[in-house]
C-alpha cells in the first residue's frame, strides 16, 4: 500500500464522529495502518520485514498481498535470480507453436511501484538463527518472517547420464520455462518428418500433474500439422494418466489416432549417453527428440536451508499458516511443499497458499491468530490444442482435526470435453492470475 | 513481455471512494459501521474484524480468475460491485445445475453457504472500476 493511500485512509476516518473512530481503527482492515501511520508519535516500532524468495506464482502473489493487506507498514523484499517471470502455465503452447516466450513473460516492476523492493539475485543461504538471506554477492538481508517459494529442482542422481545429457543439449527437461522451452521447440522443428518424440514421466508427485499429457498434445497438433508422419510416444511410470485420464485418452484417439501413443508402468531408469535411447523398465525406446521430465523435488535453496524433511524430497508446513515444520519464521510455498491430500502442485494452488501465508503472516504482526478456517482451490486448463481446453477444478478446506487441506466432497471436476469456450477462459485465467501476481 | 495490469494500478490510486468503500468490506455500510461499532461489545468488535479478514481472505480465493478483488479482465465475469444478494442467487442456481457452466458447477459446491454470504459481501463493496 503507498502512502498516498496511507492518507487517504486517515482523512477518510477523520470524517468519522470522534467516538466511533478509535473503535473503527480496532474494528477494521485499513484501521491498525491509520493507528501507526496517521500517529507518528506512538510508532516507535520499527515496520517488520518480510523477505520473499521465489518470485514465481507463490512468491510475487505473497509479496502482492502482503502489500495490499497490510494494516499498517510491512517492509518487503522479494529476491528472484531472474529479472522477469516466465509462465510454465501456458508454455506447452509454445511447444505446440501458437504462443512465444515473450506471450509468457511478465515484468515485476509492478511490484516495485507498490513499494516492494525487488531484487535480481541468488540466494545462497538461509541463516534461521540469525534470521537472514545470503546472497552470491555476498550481501545479507535481514528477516523477521521469511517466505521461500523456491519452486523445484531434479533428483539427477536418480537417472543415469540424465545431467550430462541435458548439459550436451542431447535430450531436453523443459519443465522450468523459458531457454529450455525455446531449446525443446527448435529440436522438434529440426526433426524430420517421420520422426519420434518422447516424453517421460516419473511416479507422482511431480511439478503440475496434467502437464506432460498437455505437452503431449501439444506436440501432436504440431506434428499434425506439420509433420504428420511422426510420433508422440509417451512414457509413464505411473500406472495410469495422472490426471483428466479419460480426457487424454479421448483426445488423442479422436484428435491424434495414429501419432500419440501412451504406455503406462514403464518409467525411465537410464538414458543413454547419446540422447536417443530411453532406457525404461520393461523395455528401450528410441526417441528422435527425448523429452525427460525428471524426478524432482524442493528447489535447491529448501535443501540448503533445511526445510526439506518429507521423505528427502518435499517441505512439510503447517497449513493454517504455511510455516515450515523445520524451521520457524519460515513459510513455504508451492510446488516444494509435501501436498495435502489431492492437492496438485500448480501455480493456481501456489497463488492459493501465498494468499493463507500473507493472512497469517500480518494476523502473526497484528497479535491475532491466523484464520481458523482458510479455504484453497485449484483451477487447471490444459490446452489440447491451440484453441480447445480441458480443465480440472477443486476446493480445499482446512480439516481442523486432521490439520490439513482435504478436497470438499462432492465439489471439483473436470470438464465435459474440450471446447473452443474453456480456451477462452484459459487464456484469461492467465491474464487475470498475472495481473493478481504483478499489477 | 505481457503487459498487464496498468488499469486496475490507475484506479485503485485515484479512485476517491476506493477507500471508503474497502472500510465497508464486511458488508456494512460505511456511515453505519461507526455507529454499530460503539454498540458493538469488545467481543463482539473482534468477531467483526475476524469476519472481515475471512471475508477478505475467501474473496482472494476467486481473484485467480475473476480478478485482484473482483476486477476482472478477458472473457471472465467482474465480482466487484456485484450485487451481494445477486451473487448468492446465482451461486445456488450454479450448484443446483439451474444455471449452465464450464467450471462453476463445480467449485460453487466446495463453498459453504456461510463463506458464500461473505464472499458476496465483499465484492459487494468493491468498487466496480
Amino acid at each position: 500500500m503507498s502512502m498516498t493511500d496511507h492518507h487517504r485512509v486517515a482523512g477518510s476516518v477523520a470524517t468519522q464522529p470522534a467516538i466511533g473512530r478509535r473503535r473503527l481503527l480496532a474494528a477494521t482492515g485499513s484501521l491498525a495502518l491509520v493507528a501507526s501511520t496517521g500517529c507518528a508519535t506512538n510508532g516507535s516500532r520499527s515496520a517488520p520485514r518480510v523477505v520473499v524468495v521465489g518470485g514465481g506464482y507463490g512468491g510475487a502473489t505473497v509479496a502482492r498481498y502482503l502489500s495490499l493487506w497490510a494494516e499498517r507498514r510491512v517492509n518487503i523484499t522479494l529476491i528472484d535470480r531472474d529479472r522477469d517471470f516466465v509462465s510454465c502455465p501456458l508454455s506447452n503452447l509454445v511447444l505446440g507453436g501458437s504462443k512465444s516466450i515473450a506471450d509468457l513473460t511478465v515484468s515485476r516492476e509492478g511490484l516495485r511501484k507498490r513499494g516492494i523492493d525487488v531484487v535480481q539475485a541468488d540466494v545462497i543461504a538461509v541463516d534461521p538463527v540469525r534470521q537472514e538471506v545470503r546472497l552470491a554477492d555476498g550481501r545479507a538481508v535481514p528477516y523477521d518472517r521469511l517466505v521461500v517459494s523456491p519452486g523445484i529442482d531434479f533428483l539427477y542422481d536418480q537417472v543415469p547420464n540424465l545431467q550430462a545429457a541435458e548439459a550436451a543439449g542431447r535430450i531436453h527437461t523443459a519443465w522450468k520455462a523459458g531457454p529450455q522451452t525455446a531449446a525443446l521447440r527448435r529440436s522438434l522443428e529440426g526433426m524430420a518428418d517421420g520422426g519420434v518424440y518422447a516424453i517421460t514421466i516419473p511416479v507422482a508427485p511431480y511439478r503440475c500433474p496434467p502437464g506432460p499429457y498437455e505437452r503431449a498434445c501439444q506436440v501432436a497438433a504440431y506434428f499434425k500439422q506439420a509433420k504428420p508422419r511422426s510420433k508422440v510416444l509417451i512414457l509413464d511410470a505411473n500406472p495410469d494418466v495422472t490426471s483428466k485420464g479419460a480426457l487424454f485418452k479421448r483426445v488423442w484417439a479422436e484428435q491424434y489416432p495414429g501419432i500419440v501413443e501412451y504406455r503406462g508402468n514403464n518409467g525411465l531408469t537410464e538414458v543413454d549417453p547419446s540422447g536417443k535411447v530411453a532406457r525404461l523398465q520393461l523395455d528401450d525406446v528410441k526417441a528422435d527428440v527425448l523429452n525427460v521430465v525428471p524426478p524432482m523435488r524442493a528447489a535447491d535453496i529448501a535443501q540448503k536451508a533445511g526445510l526439506i524433511n518429507a521423505n528427502n524430497r518435499w517441505c512439510s508446513v503447517d497449513w493454517l499458516t504455511m510455516e515450515s515444520t523445520a524451521a520457524k519464521h519460515i513459510h513455504v510455498l508451492g510446488d516444494a511443499t509435501l501436498s495435502a491430500p489431492a492437492m496438485p502442485k500448480s501455480g493456481h494452488m501456489a497463488n492459493q497458499q501465498a494468499k493463507v501465508a500473507a493472512a497469517a503472516i500480518l494476523a502473526h504482526f497484528e497479535g491475532r491468530p491466523p484464520n481458523p478456517a482458510p479455504v484453497v482451490m485449484n483451477t487447471c486448463y490444459s490446452f489440447v490444442d491451440a484453441k480447445q481446453v480441458i480443465h480440472v477444478a477443486s476446493v480445499h478446506q482446512y480439516v481442523a482435526e486432521k490439520k490439513t487441506f482435504e478436497p470438499v466432497a462432492g465439489s471439483g471436476g473436470v470438464s465435459s470435453g474440450p471446447s473452443t469456450m474453456e480456451g477462452d477462459y484459459g487464456q484469461s485465467w492467465a491474464v487475470n492470475i498475472w495481473a493478481d501476481m504483478f499489477a | 513481455m505481457v503487459r498487464i495490469g496498468i488499469r486496475a494500478v490507475r484506479l485503485r490510486s485515484f479512485d476517491p471512494g476506493c477507500l471508503r468503500r474497502r472500510l465497508a468490506s464486511a458488508s456494512i455500510g460505511a456511515a453505519g459501521l461507526a455507529t454499530a461499532a460503539m454498540l458493538l461489545t469488545p467481543q463482539a468488535l473482534a468477531q467483526t474484524t475476524a469476519d472481515a479478514n475471512v471475508a477478505r481472505s475467501l474473496a482472494a480465493t476467486c481473484a485467480n480468475c475473476h480478478g485482484t478483488d473482483g476486477r476482472a479482465q478477458g472473457v471472465m465475469v467482474p465480482l466487484a460491485g456485484y450485487p451481494s444478494d445477486r451473487l448468492i442467487a446465482t451461486f445456488n442456481d450454479f450448484r443446483s445445475g439451474k444455471r449452465p457452466a464450464t467450471i462453476m458447477h463445480q467449485i460453487s459446491k466446495g463453498y459453504t453457504d456461510a463463506q458464500v454470504r461473505l464472499i458476496a459481501g465483499y465484492f459487494a463493496a468493491q468498487p466496480a472500476k
